[in-house]
């Protein structure tokens, strides 16, 4: 059985999904963590994606940055572990 | 296309495939009979002049996905696709370099689509590849990338080297990184497996490389 670590992706992974969210790429995009202020590229940042949703954290604090999950049809975000998004305008 | 015993590429047509950047990636879904969909993500490995994408599967035993596409899929089957996906682990030619690219197993997937169209776009950016597989066998693309003009490949085997093989036989270390890496400052992508992409990424650093230039991508542990 492969450990946590082992299992962890990197925001690489959910590019699809969050293209569906945010209609467009954001995986280059540069996110601020709401929890410790850390800024890095929303590729960096650690998902787990093994359970029944997606989880991505910080990779400095680890703290839940964004969630996701699919119930019934409907796509459900969390972003409140969001402090800011820069990306390049269309 | 066979490339390994565990690994096969496949060429997809994509009807209105908008065309992408090397180190991008597309997801499939698959949806059995009954109505079971199991949805993964590849790496595209072709460049973007070859055309359509192409995809480096590696067949994972316990996987869902990956020995359908790797033993069974035929030429003409249908899958649906997403992409391309991503725009962080890309290189485009213009970027420059020097270019140091850190693949262990199918993680060079991604890595071949740069150093394709590195050749597609006649770029003579300083390139260093290093690649760690298991086994001779198990290296993807061998024959290619002796082929490969003007880049630095390094080789590691970490299970089984070739007879009389006096390159490195061991897991990319620090001592290694030391030896192969081009000076801090170079563009640098790692993708592998999470635990390889992480200690690659941590000992750049020690070595000196700044973490932004360092870009990464896992491929976990699980999922197949």
């Amino acid at each position: 059985m492969a450990t946590i670590e082992e299992m962890r992706l990197d925001g690489n992974a959910v590019a699809g999904l969050l293209g569906d969210v945010f209609a467009g790429e954001i995986t280059a995009a540069l996110v601020s963590c709401a929890h410790c202020g850390a800024t890095g590229a929303v590729a960096t940042a650690h998902v787990y994606m093994h359970g029944p949703g997606v989880v991505m954290r910080c990779p400095d604090c680890t703290g839940v940055v964004m969630r996701f999950a699919q119930v019934r049809g409907r796509l459900l975000a969390d972003l409140h572990g969001v402090g800011r998004m820069e990306l390049s305008a269309p | 296309m066979r490339e390994t015993p565990s690994a096969a590429t496949l060429v997809l047509g994509v009807e209105g495939w908008p065309g992408h950047r090397a180190g991008q990636h597309m997801d499939l879904r698959l949806t059995a009979e009954d109505g079971y969909q199991a949805q993964r993500s590849y790496s595209i490995s072709s460049a973007p002049e070859d055309g359509g994408p192409a995809i480096t599967v590696e067949r994972l035993e316990d996987g869902e996905v990956s020995p359908y596409l790797v033993d069974d899929a035929q030429a003409g089957d249908f899958v649906e696709v997403r992409g391309p996906v991503g725009g962080w682990f890309v290189w485009d030619a213009s970027q420059g370099g020097p270019l140091f690219l850190v693949a262990g197993g199918s993680g060079l997937a991604p890595l071949m689509a740069m150093l394709r169209h590195r050749a597609h776009a006649g770029s003579d950016v300083e390139t260093t590849l290093l690649v760690s597989a298991r086994r001779p066998e198990d290296l993807l693309y061998a024959s290619e990338l002796n082929a490969l003009d003007g880049v630095r490949v390094e080789r590691t085997f970490t299970r089984a080297a070739p007879e009389g093989w006096t390159g490195y036989a061991r897991r990319v270390d620090r001592d290694m990184l030391a030896e192969v890496a081009p000076a801090p400052g170079a563009r640098v992508y790692v993708c592998g497996p999470t635990g390889f992409v992480e200690g690659v990424a941590e000992n750049l650093v020690a070595l000196g490389h700044d973490p932004s230039r360092i870009r990464t991508e896992r491929f976990g542990a699980t999922g197949g």
